[in-house]
């Protein structure tokens, strides 16, 4: 058994907050510099170079990649044998989020009520996913999600007679309807089967992989290819202005489902795909 | 096409200006978000004064990063302009001349642009940390309480945007696309 102070957890997770806003992982930089040199439009390519740009300021000037650093979503996969001492578990998670975001000069985007609308000032409440898995680990993903792409995202209840081609025709309506409110290029997460809110879960979880990674499933891999290209064929584009690189990558995670249901969620990313993953 | 324009913009410059030009902006422009839209409203409804002008006037939909020492602004790209479009015909029958955000308009918006001759401008979305270098003074000027939805005054320097609608209607997202899938 491993005991760990939960004001480590405080401690990783506000460097995560500070690191995840102003670093991209290298698999995102590298499909985004890649991205820039295929991009068929002229306009298109202007300004997947100028997003170059603002990634080279915002690492040296430490001035966050986008201004909306989002609500802060963790994932904390905990290892069965870990034991927390020092306090709640879940006020040391969000003390990380407030010190992150106040120390990090990070924008506080958050609502205490959604109708009322009065802000927090801290960025909390985050979003917290816990899972249980074997050993003696804790493995930190914070991924804070902007939400102009975010009110893109969708869900839909398909049935089962709509298949596979249902599957991939709801993905693309989202992708279109997304358009350039998303801010293309875009990441494109996506949950197949489970419930309502499985799928919804999944298809958050689906950004978190690297964008170079398919599915170990082969015929989801194919299904990611094919959508991939299908949506870089829509003419959407970078910032939605008309180009050939709409999207860097679909991602779709899958699990079992009833037999009466098809849930496909999309969760749609921008280009500022942020996360940090850390294992304590 | 490139060109530079001073903000405030007039009535001319905007006429002048058509969907995919690639504008550099000089001058003086405001920020408002969901929160201040929503306010600004309010006070029309109650026959109030509103607390900045919007003549010829430009208003960017955009809330800060905060700043760090020294520095006028923290990252500042544009947000969603659809979340707007319930508030901006009225402004633009009031005088407002140009909007700087990101993604589609609706109907009664173009309408209200090409009725009063207006422009809708996109910047490039999560570019804010690029965007705030073309940003050299920033003020709160009303509604403080509201922290980052805050109106602002800003001063800014060839801030890069791009005609979106212009004052004839004409919509770069719908021909740029069409264009790449022709």
């Amino acid at each position: 058994m491993k005991t760990i102070n939960t004001s480590a957890i405080t401690q990783t997770i506000k460097e995560m907050c500070i690191e995840a806003n102003h670093f991209l992982t290298p698999d995102m930089n590298q499909a985004l510099k890649t991205a820039a040199d295929s991009e068929k439009s002229p306009l298109g390519k202007q300004i997947l170079n100028q997003l170059q740009e603002n990634l080279a300021i915002a690492g040296e000037d430490m001035i966050p990649i986008c201004q909306d650093t989002g609500m802060a979503v963790i994932f904390m996969e905990i290892g069965q044998d870990v034991h927390f001492e020092g306090g709640s578990l879940e006020e040391a998670v969000n003390e990380g989020v407030r010190q992150g975001y106040t120390e990090g000069f990070l924008r506080k985007s958050v609502v205490k009520d959604p109708l009322i609308r009065e802000n927090t000032k801290d960025n909390t409440p985050a979003i917290i996913h816990y899972e249980i898995t074997t050993g003696e680990h804790v493995k930190i993903t914070v991924a804070p999600k902007g939400f102009g792409s975010e009110n893109m995202s969708r869900i839909f209840m398909l049935k089962p007679a709509d298949g596979i081609e249902g599957v991939k025709s709801a993905i693309l309506t989202a992708v279109k309807d997304a358009g350039p409110n998303a801010c293309p290029p875009m990441v494109v997460g996506v949950g197949i089967g489970g419930t309502f809110e499985k799928c919804a879960l999944m298809a958050k979880k689906a950004l978190t992989r690297p964008v170079n990674e398919h599915s170990n499933i082969p015929y989801i891999k194919e299904m990611e290819q094919e959508l991939l290209d299908k949506i870089n064929h829509t003419g959407i584009g970078p910032g939605g202005l008309g180009g050939t690189t709409t999207a860097l990558a679909v991602n779709i995670n899958t699990y079992p489902t009833h037999i009466a249901g098809l849930p496909v969620a999309v969760n749609i990313c921008c280009h500022v795909n942020r996360h940090a993953v850390k294992t304590l | 096409m490139d060109k530079h324009i001073k903000a405030p913009i007039s009535n001319e410059t905007a006429l002048s200006l058509s969907a995919g030009d690639y504008v550099y902006i000089t001058g003086t422009i405001y920020t408002a978000r969901d929160a201040a839209h929503l306010r600004l409203s309010e006070a029309l409804d109650k026959n109030e004064a509103l607390p900045i002008s919007l003549e010829n006037n430009i208003i960017y939909y955009m809330g800060p990063s905060p700043a760090r020492a020294g520095r006028p602004i923290g990252s500042a790209g544009p947000t969603t302009a659809s979340r707007m479009d319930k508030y901006t015909p009225r402004l633009l029958d009031l005088g407002l001349k140009g909007m700087i955000g990101k993604g589609k308009r609706n109907e009664a918006v173009i309408d209200a642009i090409v009725r009063n001759g207006a422009v809708y401008f996109a910047a490039i979305g999560g570019a804010g940390a690029l965007l705030s270098k073309s940003i050299i003074a920033s003020e709160v000027v009303a509604y403080d309480d509201l922290g980052t939805e805050a109106i602002r005054k800003l001063e800014v320097e060839n801030f890069p945007v791009i005609v979106v609608v212009d004052a004839k209607g004409n919509n770069l997202y719908e021909t740029a696309v069409k264009e790449i899938i022709a």
